[in-house]
């Protein structure tokens, strides 16, 4: 791939992703909220392939984008969320000094990227980030993390049905 | 690789920090839900391009386990707040305030 092109694949991504961010802050209704995240997950996987991550892209977009997004507009349907004005925070001057310390925590980690000089990048075959390159890793070195995972998501179901149950006095 | 790393680095920055403000600003439970993905997501950006820069693979594997526990946490966090909307009627979080005593 040509330079130039990255170049601009990454500044196309870089712009949706942020747009995207910038949505699901700012949007006054739910759904707008949740459409911006679907943008901001796909501006990703772009940069996951620039990345030479391709497993991680597949997954970005059949977990992510399929899934979650698709369960927060289940949920928003579900409770036709109340959208609209947002009442004013019962904390005085939340918002400004939410605004300042984020400000501030960015140029924190601008100061750091800044000041750190960066290893050189490496080179990697034609094969990293293959499916067959991550899943090796994950069937050799952290199976038993692995597993752990499988059981994480069992109790995340059988938690998710439990507090779903209809509620008793 | 023309795009050098630091670039992604910073972007990942930005889009955390879009989270937190997400978190710290709105009123919404779904919303503030939403920007912890957002949080999420820059740092699975993050591992990606230090698993790029550095050619192993741990950090790709570390993404896979993150969105893994994403998918956990947004079930339990999705029926908590159906259980809140249940109960009370709201997902504003400024309502919740039980434990304020």
């Amino acid at each position: 791939m040509s330079a130039l092109i990255e170049i601009i694949i990454f500044s196309a991504a870089a712009a949706g992703a942020l747009a995207g961010g910038v949505g699901v802050v700012a949007s006054a209704q739910p759904v707008r909220s949740a459409l911006s995240l679907l943008l901001v997950l796909g501006s990703l996987a772009v940069m996951y392939l620039l990345l030479a991550a391709p497993f991680v892209a597949t997954l970005q977009v059949i977990i992510y984008a399929g899934a979650i997004v698709v369960l927060f507009l289940f949920v928003i349907m579900l409770l036709h969320a109340r959208s609209g004005e947002e009442r004013p925070s019962k904390l005085r001057g939340q918002r400004v000094a939410a605004f300042v310390l984020s400000a501030a925590f960015y140029a924190a980690i601008l100061a750091v990227l800044r000041t750190v000089r960066s290893a050189p990048v490496s080179t990697i075959g034609s094969e990293f980030g293959s499916a067959q390159f991550v899943g090796g890793a994950l069937f050799t070195t952290y199976v038993l993390p692995f597993e752990l995972a499988s059981m994480v998501l069992i109790v995340g179901i059988i938690a998710a049905v439990v507090i779903g149950r209809p509620f008793v006095r | 690789m023309s795009v050098p790393i630091p670039y992604y680095l910073a972007l990942s920055a930005l889009l955390f920090t879009m989270g937190v403000v997400g978190v710290l600003v709105r009123r919404n439970a779904l919303v503030i839900f939403m920007s912890i993905e957002l949080m999420l997501n820059s740092v699975n950006l993050t591992f990606v391009a230090f698993a790029r820069q550095f050619g192993t693979v741990e950090g790709q594997v570390t993404v896979f386990f993150v969105m893994v526990i994403a998918a956990v946490e947004v079930v339990v966090g999705l029926s908590i707040i159906i259980a809140i909307f249940r109960t009370r009627d709201t997902m504003d979080i400024d309502d919740v305030d039980l434990l304020r005593g």
